[in-house]
């Protein structure tokens, strides 16, 4: 049937292939770990990928090849489009969306892996589909479909097709639970009644596996984004490693895995950076909670509200300057014009860092990509970690967009909703400066006691605009 | 392969993930993630044997579908990578006014 027919499904050449294209992806990810060898690790795991598809296409017995070259024409247009249009961003929402299809595909092959075991039983082959195959086929059905519905909303939500602040029913969770109790008194009905040729049930399955994907991402708010996006990143990694179980896959099994590890240690990062549980994340509702108490409460406080030409003195006849940006200046565009200020500051002799907190952006590592488009080097992007001690000897924070993240208070006040929080230690600076159109709280809905504090200047403006602003003062000066 | 091999290779494989990734440090997060799902597009393969032995019009369909899924995840994945890996690895442009920077 096929000219190409060489490689024996199962068999010791292809495994091998997949061998060598599972130990290109783990090298692949080894060399991303660092910004000048991580272009080249994404080649090698590409060139595995490419080997893992072509050994697919070799083994012996395939056919269609029409269909299969209208699905990857199709797939590779929208892929490369997608891709080369893409703004850095909506980076965020691109990962989510790419998530969901990695998801869909997963609970489609499930689904047609069931109707190959169930036709097995229809013409005898089989008695029964056995459990080894069954029960991870589940897995990857229920996961992929609610990855790829939880990753639709996500998408949706940071594409603002539908509103990112939180929306819930009531009684969400008990609808969620009796869902999930369904979904698996379903799955153990298939595996109790196997060969059953009926796909009533497992239909079913996936529908109510969708409609928890919906329900479990809708509560969300928006700036939980960065954990929800991590955790279905690590649901479709552990979606494909049982597909691959139930495909009998080394490649699928191995590379499932990996993205699955690194879904997960992402996730735990981010919720650790919020000092959150991921439960809390998931069913908390957070975002919308506090906005009771918190929003008629607020007497004006005193603060000190400068210019953009005073934030230019402050800086240009500073020795070290640290910028602090948040999800403000990716809203705002500003990273150019941020830059800029650097550039101006950099020439007179200034020295600029920028701290950078885990969950600046709207996911992993988010802000680094940004200030990286607008050429600033990666040397100049410091974690929290490594630039808190030398906060003391900075004569100048600015802090551009972010809000909860350098609010003292998750360090002095054991009562505030954000206590024990890592944040960017600002206030040990000599000056703070922040870039802000208001002084209204952040996602948390809390007052930031940053905002009062005697070193403290506000810069009332658009982060893009005041940035302009302070780079066409600092060349006057 | 039996079923216990597979436990084995994928506790092994969970190992290996965590160990190397962990090493991935915060900066190329985004990148990294953006690549973990061109990996898993390895999923397309599936949808290949899905389609590559079907026979009924319903597996046509599914098993394309999923394919196309899968070739978004692996061309769109690797190429966004790519792109934002590009800006990285740009060189940072020599400083020659840098002069009265150190030792601060």
């Amino acid at each position: 049937m096929s000219l190409l027919a060489v490689l024996e499904p199962g068999g010791s050449a292809a495994t091998a292939l997949y061998i060598v294209a599972f130990s290109l992806f783990i090298l692949g990810v080894r060399q991303g770990t660092h910004p000048t060898t991580a272009k080249r690790g994404n080649m090698i795991a590409a060139v595995g990928m490419a080997v893992a598809v072509v050994t697919t296409l070799l083994l012996d017995g395939i056919g269609n090849w029409g269909l299969i070259a209208l699905g990857l024409g199709i797939g590779t247009a929208v892929g490369v489009i997608a891709s080369i249009r893409v703004q850095m961003t909506e980076m965020p929402q691109m990962v989510a969306l790419y998530n969901g299809v990695g998801g869909g595909a997963v609970a489609l092959i499930a689904w047609s892996e069931l109707r190959h075991g169930i036709s097995g039983i229809d013409s005898g082959e089989i008695a029964s589909i056995p459990l080894e195959e069954l029960i991870p086929t589940l897995f990857a059905a229920v996961v992929g479909s609610v990855s790829f519905w939880g990753s639709n909303i996500a998408f949706a939500k940071l594409q603002d097709l539908i509103p990112t602040k939180p929306l819930s029913v009531p009684g969400q969770q008990v609808i969620n639970a009796v869902l999930l109790i369904g979904i698996l008194a379903a799955c153990v009905d298939i595996a109790v009644n196997n060969g059953d040729p009926s796909q009533a049930i497992f239909i079913a399955i996936l529908l109510a596996a969708a409609l928890l994907g919906n329900l479990v991402v809708l509560p969300i708010g928006g700036a939980d984004m960065p954990v929800v996006i991590s955790l279905l990143n690590a649901f479709t990694g552990l979606s494909a490693a049982a597909a691959g179980f139930a495909l009998h896959n080394v490649a699928l099994i191995v590379a499932g895995t990996l993205v699955g590890s690194s879904g997960t240690i992402l996730t735990m990062e981010m919720a650790t950076a919020m000092n959150r549980s991921v439960g809390n994340v998931l069913f908390a509702g957070f975002g919308g909670a506090p906005a009771g108490g918190a929003a008629g409460s607020t007497e004006e406080r005193p603060h000190v509200s400068i210019g953009a030409q005073d934030a230019a003195i402050k800086l240009a006849y500073a020795d070290t300057v640290v910028i602090v940006p948040g999800y403000g200046l990716a809203v705002a565009q500003a990273q150019h014009a941020i830059k800029e200020v650097a550039d101006e500051l950099e020439s007179r002799g200034v020295t600029v860092n920028y701290a950078i907190h885990p969950v600046a952006g709207r996911m992993p590592g988010h802000m680094n990509v940004l200030l990286a488009e607008a050429d600033v080097p990666y040397e100049q992007l410091k974690e929290m970690e490594e630039i808190n001690p030398e906060m003391p000897r900075t004569d100048v924070a600015v802090i551009v967009g972010a809000n909860d993240v350098t609010n003292p208070a998750a360090k002095n006040d054991p009562d505030s909703p954000i206590a024990g929080m890592p944040i960017i230690e600002v206030s040990e600076a000599q000056q703070v400066i922040v870039i802000k159109r208001s002084l209204s709280p952040g996602f948390a809905g809390i007052d930031n006691d940053l905002f009062y504090e005697a070193n403290t200047s506000m810069l009332f403006d658009d982060a893009k605009k005041a940035a302009a602003d302070i780079a066409a003062e600092i060349q006057n000066l | 392969m039996s079923v216990m091999t597979e436990v084995t290779i994928f506790v092994l494989a969970a190992f290996v993930g965590f160990e190397v990734i962990s090493k991935v440090p915060t900066t190329l997060h985004t990148p990294l993630m953006s690549q973990t799902n061109a990996i898993h597009g390895i999923v397309m393969l599936g949808g290949l044997i899905v389609v590559g032995y079907a026979n009924d019009p319903l597996e046509y369909v599914i098993g394309t579908i999923a394919i196309a899924f899968g070739a978004i995840n692996i061309v769109g994945g690797f190429m966004v990578t790519d792109r934002m890996l590009g800006m990285f690895s740009k060189k940072p442009k020599p400083k020659a006014d840098a002069d009265g920077k150190v030792g601060k």
